[in-house]
């Protein structure tokens, strides 16, 4: 195996390979070869339907596929399925809690080149506001697998978040366990808790590093369920340190960091920084200049850690 | 069409007339203008083509019908009644906080609403998940819809359009209420989406132009779209907006507007002598 992988190439293969086992449909918006649904379409050609670059019309044939008791997975980039056809998700999908599931790829500012028409920094905060919507967004190839069979055994309508860029796998596969809205505690720590998501997960661990380095004992919990989020775990995590620090891939308003915010000031409310993408617009760039560009970096997170730790009372 | 067949669909298209007025008026707000220009439609549809059942509103193998002009809700609660689905006291709670007539068709809560509708444009496209899904794993139920004229401006619908087409969902019959009158005024002048007939046409549709209050020619559409293989049928029905109630007919005014208890007693004396 690989020691890297983009989490869209698992959610292609999740699919060829859950194909198999459940009665799932596959729509696409003529991105089959960049979301990787054409692994499904290749094998099971009968139950993969290319609806063209009509992301709206799309997202309501899945609905309507989901009333008669079929499982469609609809897929596109972040941008169109989040962005564009928010409404159709909010009122075909979300209000009548159908069960359709969105693999949407190419999210966030590792989208690279293509640039800020199709960076999409906002898909996470879209989806949180409506009510019912079940929010993943998987850090590795092996995260990204379970949350697609994990989707199909939830009954109700589900957004993943994949990413275009390959990112090292985090988990041995003979320990991992995915329990959809349980977070993950990859490495214990007492003076600060970095909660990451996504492609951030692995940065926030080597950040963890560079603050032991200092002497600084950081706790990194993994969220890949951003709805419902794992407020328990957040609670316990935040009143051993006393402090938080949020890294993602989206913009600080509405994502993760949001999310973080508003659980912990209800139960637990302690100093939290947000590491993301400073509610600007992407721009074109190679990946790892564009981490840099944005600061979602491990050094980043290891300076907001050290921030958040000096405003502990 | 025989005439006891005539006469008992006749009184299924005055009753949902009646019981559509009796919504709106009891709630003092909805949408009588379109609920009464679809009236004849949803009479032979429900009571006459569609394989449906009030004791089994979800069976798997039933027909579905979604109401893409989904603020028309008042006919389709008022057909659902009729049709059994529900008790005709409910029509006098909708759009009340504790009632499950919501503005528009919630499908989670009304028994026989296959599919929520309301923001416009969107339910044609659901109507072609249904049917796709249908042709996928090979079940012969059909899938009906019906739309505004007005909402022929939204893109998706042509989006659908092209969908239908190119999947060739000939189990797919949309029927669209050309009566001519949006919110703004005519549909022609707001923003003119003729003809209707050639677009679907050249979207690779069946097209057929009915008269909307005739029942026998939506009794031919019907059989015509169901007979029509590998195209959806789009049916341009021509009807009146307010069909039956004089002060109401042809009146972009009444789009949205609930009638005071005078104009209600007035519609309702003309409904029931109506012949």
């Amino acid at each position: 195996m690989a020691d890297k992988i983009a989490t869209r190439e698992a959610y292609g293969a999740a699919l060829a390979e859950l194909g198999e086992k459940y009665d799932i449909v596959v729509l696409d918006a003529d991105l089959a070869e960049a979301t990787k649904t054409l692994t499904f379409k290749k094998k099971f050609p009968d139950r993969f339907f290319d609806c063209g670059i009509a992301e709206g019309n799309m997202m309501a044939v899945a609905a309507g596929i989901a009333s008669t008791g079929k499982i469609p997975f609809a897929s596109s980039f972040a941008m169109f399925a989040a962005g564009r056809a928010f409404e159709q998700v909010r009122n075909c999908i979300g209000y009548p809690h159908l069960n359709v599931k969105i693999g949407a790829t190419h999210a966030g500012i590792s989208v690279g080149e293509d640039g800020a028409t199709h960076q999409c920094n906002e898909d996470i905060a879209l989806m949180r506001t409506i009510p019912g919507m079940v929010i993943i967004n998987p850090a590795d190839g092996m995260e990204a697998r379970a949350a697609v069979e994990a989707a199909i055994l939830h009954d109700g309508p589900v957004y993943m978040r994949f990413g275009r860029y390959a990112v090292p796998y985090l988990y041995d596969e003979a320990d991992y366990k995915f329990e959809l809205g349980k977070g993950i505690t990859l490495a214990e720590g007492s003076d600060v808790t970095i909660v990451a998501t996504g492609l951030m997960v692995h940065i926030a661990l080597e950040a963890r590093e560079l603050l032991a380095a200092e002497g600084i004992s950081a706790e990194v919990i993994n969220i890949h369920t951003i709805k419902p989020l794992d407020t328990e775990l957040l609670a316990a995590s935040a009143g051993k340190t006393g402090a938080v620090v949020t890294a993602e891939e989206h913009n600080i308003i509405g994502g993760l960091g949001g999310a973080v915010c508003e659980a912990l000031a209800g139960v637990c409310p302690v100093p939290v920084l947000r590491v993301g993408v400073e509610d600007k617009f992407g721009k074109s760039g190679k990946v790892p200049a564009l981490l840099e560009a944005y600061g979602l970096t491990a050094a980043n997170i290891a300076a907001k850690a050290k921030a958040a730790i000096a405003l502990k009372k | 069409m025989e005439k006891a067949k005539f006469s008992f669909l006749t009184e299924k298209a005055r009753e949902i007339r009646l019981g559509a007025l009796e919504a709106v008026y009891s709630a003092s707000s909805g949408h009588p203008g379109g609920s009464l220009s679809i009236a004849d439609i949803l009479s032979y549809l429900y009571f006459e083509e569609m394989n449906v059942d009030p004791a089994d509103p979800k069976k798997a193998d039933r027909d579905r019908f979604v109401l893409s002009k989904g603020h028309t809700a008042p006919a389709l609660y008022a057909t659902l009644a009729a049709k059994g689905y529900f008790d005709k006291a409910l029509l006098k709670t909708l759009r009340q906080a504790d009632s499950i007539l919501q503005g528009h068709p919630d499908m989670k809560h009304i028994p026989g609403v296959d599919m929520s509708t309301g923001s416009l444009g969107l339910g044609i496209s659901a109507a072609c998940g249904m049917a796709i899904s249908a042709k996928a794993s090979g079940d012969a139920y059909r899938v009906y819809t019906i739309l505004g004229d007005g909402e022929s401006e939204e893109g998706q619908v042509w989006e659908a359009a092209m969908f239908a087409a190119h999947y060739k969902l000939d189990n797919l019959c949309a029927f669209i209420d050309w009566n001519g009158l949006q919110i703004d005024g005519k549909v022609t002048d707001v923003m003119n989406p003729t003809p209707l007939d050639e677009k679907f046409a050249a979207f690779g549709w069946n097209v057929i132009v009915i008269d909307a209050h005739d029942l026998d020619q939506i009794e031919a559409a019907c059989k015509a779209a169901r007979e029509c293989k590998g195209k959806p049928t789009a049916v341009i029905a021509k009807s009146v907006k307010g069909r039956g109630v004089s002060f109401m007919e042809n009146q972009a005014g009444w789009h949205g507007k609930a009638p005071n208890k005078e104009q209600y007693e007035q519609a309702v004396a003309e409904l029931t002598a109506s012949v």
